[in-house]
């Protein structure tokens, strides 16, 4: 073995041009693969997150309309033991719809109660507050920006709530909220838990646990976990795989294509690599008779071939991965949107790379295993007679 | 049929399917162990179909070739590879060194094939060996970076590394100058007389055939002359 790489490793070296090429192609090989690789990954994950990222991924409410959860701390315990790994943010939801009277124009409204902290997770409304401050008490709300601005209101103003059951209520607006989502924007009203099911009448009950994970794309599985964890027939989980089906084929055909542009790069470098070698095998036709003639195996002749190709894309990937990795970033960073933040972001998948690394690896001994079997077939006596 | 080191029995040699060629016809001829044969004949006389089937590197169409007294008919291709590792020095017309490797790597290579790791004692052999050759000075130079004679040396030394107990050589001198030539053969000779190491050598030259214990001539395949003295 120690014999073959040495041998392996100098008919590298004396073809340094070939070798040159070789290495190249396999890198530049790699490089696209995790260029395009990291850019799909990147443009999903960004689209990803501006769909989900602020929203729940996954919610529990009551199977019938207007009933409540009402032990929703228990409930929330047992949800988070379902699949303790992958679940954050998990928060109970008091909500209603309501309609909202000003002196001289009306809205319907949907009125929100949750704990600020646990909200904190999902929502980090205290970051998206631009006017005033959070609704600490009683007969206190927030208001969206969009809503403040169509009915003309403002921190400081008092508002008049009117629930389905006819139920009314003033409330001191303390804040105004940017949640970047315009149909929010319009129709949430937020305040505390408390003062949401103090005015709806629910008690302790909630309407909704809604939670978010750690892997999106998981959001389906987790969410049947916690359907089995429940086990209740009166609690519904949805998840929001279920409600973005367009996204996700369009997401999954983006996947599809990339990873054929990604088997088409390979299968190019393993020819390449592939006739390079064959020539190589040509070129060094005599000393592989002659080792052969001095009493080398014919398996060992041929691993002085595998080793090559073993050699050749362990250097490919390697350079490949340095070139991959700034091009992504150079794409990131000169590739910008009009307000110059970048286009895609950067990302880095390590366990991307990896694969794409080891799979360049992989090919490039597979793709020396044609040669190397011709150097099995090679009898030396053809070498030492031909001179 | 005593103390045979390398022995052909009722070899036969026929080149091509269609077209025949008969190279060898019937040949039975014994080498004894220590002894410092010539091969002579006329150019397509045979002689280095003969020497090569004698090394294993080829395989006789009809007979047996038996080395150290067994019969190589029936080994397998690995079992030839170490036996031709073991116990065959092979020197060519052209001297086949590996010419991304230096001199004393060259000369180690038949080492390593057998045992990997090239260990302290090994390089010093080596190094003894080039030294008997004569070429301590350019040990480390890569194959390319030698004369043709230097060259030719280094592939002797790299066939004796192994201490086999046969050195073939096919005109291993046709190449060289008569001055190199002849310290080729002084060479050879005393590595005979010191080692016991049984010599095959096929030649063109008379002169240094008329030097050899026995001198074998090889006609269209038969043996036409076969002189010991
Ligand atoms: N591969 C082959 N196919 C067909 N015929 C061959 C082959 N190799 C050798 N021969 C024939 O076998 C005969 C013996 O060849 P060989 O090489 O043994 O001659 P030689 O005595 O070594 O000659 P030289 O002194 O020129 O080296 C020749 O007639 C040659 O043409
Ligand atoms: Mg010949």
């Amino acid at each position: 073995m120690k014999l073959a790489f040495e041998i392996a490793l100098r008919f590298l070296k004396s073809s340094k041009g070939q070798t040159t090429l070789i290495v190249l192609g396999i890198a530049i090989g790699v490089s696209v693969q995790i260029f395009i690789g990291s850019l799909i990954t990147g443009l999903q994950k960004s689209l990803v997150d501006k769909t989900v990222g602020s929203a729940p991924q996954i919610t529990v409410s009551p199977q019938e309309d207007g009933a409540y959860i009402l032990d929703s701390q228990a409930e929330a315990k047992t949800i988070n033991a379902a699949n303790p790994e992958e679940i954050k943010n998990l928060v109970a939801v008091t909500q209603g719809p309501a309609i909202l009277n000003t002196s001289d124009e009306s809205a319907t409204i949907l009125l929100r109660g949750f704990d600020w902290e646990a909200a904190q997770g999902i929502y980090k409304i205290s970051d998206r507050i631009i006017k005033g401050a959070l609704a600490t008490n009683d007969n206190e709300i927030i208001m969206g920006e969009d809503l403040s601005k169509k009915l003309s209101l403002s921190v400081g103003d008092t508002i008049e709530l009117i629930t389905p059951a006819r139920k009314t209520g003033k409330f001191l607006i303390t804040g105004i909220f940017d949640l970047q989502v315009k149909s929010l924007n319009e129709s949430w009203i937020l305040s505390n838990d408390r003062a949401v099911q103090t005015f709806l009448e629910t008690g302790e009950g909630v309407s909704q646990i809604e939670m978010q994970v750690n892997d999106v794309f998981a959001a389906d599985e987790v969410a049947g976990d916690i359907k089995k964890r429940l086990n209740d027939d009166a609690l519904v989980v949805t998840n929001w795989k279920e409600e973005n089906a367009a996204l996700l084929s369009g997401l999954s055909g983006q996947t599809a294509s990339s990873l054929m542009i990604q088997v088409f790069v390979m299968i190019s470098v393993v020819l390449g690599i592939a006739s390079v070698l064959a020539i190589s095998v040509v070129q060094k036709s005599k000393q592989i008779g002659i080792l052969k003639a001095m009493g080398m195996h014919n398996p060992k002749a041929s691993l002085v071939f595998l080793l090559q190709g073993f050699l050749l894309g362990v250097l490919g990937a390697f350079v490949g991965v340095g070139l991959g990795i700034s091009l992504s970033w150079s794409f990131s960073t000169f590739v910008t949107n009009p307000d110059g933040s970048s286009l895609v972001p950067f990302f880095i998948d390590w366990s991307f790379i990896g694969i794409s690394a080891g799979i360049a690896v992989a090919a490039s001994t597979l793709a020396a295993l044609i040669p190397a079997i011709r150097v099995s077939r090679l009898d030396p006596m053809e070498v030492i007679k031909n001179g | 049929m005593d103390n045979y080191v390398v022995e052909v029995k009722g070899v036969n040699k026929v080149y091509g399917k269609t077209i025949k060629t008969v190279a060898l016809h019937n040949l039975n001829l014994g080498f004894k162990t220590g002894s410092f044969n010539a091969i002579i004949g006329e150019s397509g006389s045979g002689k280095s179909t003969l020497l090569n089937i004698l090394g294993t590197l080829d395989r006789p169409t009809k007979g047996d070739v038996i080395i150290n007294g067994i019969s190589t008919k029936n080994m397998t291709k690995g079992r030839l590879s170490d036996l031709r590792n073991e116990t065959l020095g092979f020197v060519f017309q052209f001297h086949y060194l590996l010419p991304e490797f230096t001199a004393l790597e060259n000369v180690l290579m038949p080492y390593r094939i057998a045992n990997g790791k090239a260990d302290k004692k090994s390089r010093d052999r080596a190094r003894e060996i080039l030294n008997l050759v004569g070429l301590e000075k350019v040990e480390n130079n890569l194959a390319t970076n030698m004369s043709g004679g230097q060259q030719q040396r280094t592939a002797i030394a790299r066939a004796l590394m192994n201490q086999p107990k046969i050195i073939l050589a096919d005109e291993p001198t046709g190449n060289l100058d008569s001055q190199t030539t002849d310290s080729i053969y002084q060479l050879f000779r005393k590595i005979n007389q010191e080692l016991g190491t049984t010599f095959i050598v096929i030649t063109h030259d008379r002169r240094v055939a008329e030097k050899a214990d026995r001198i074998v001539e090889i006609l269209d395949g038969r043996i036409s002359l076969d002189i010991v003295k």
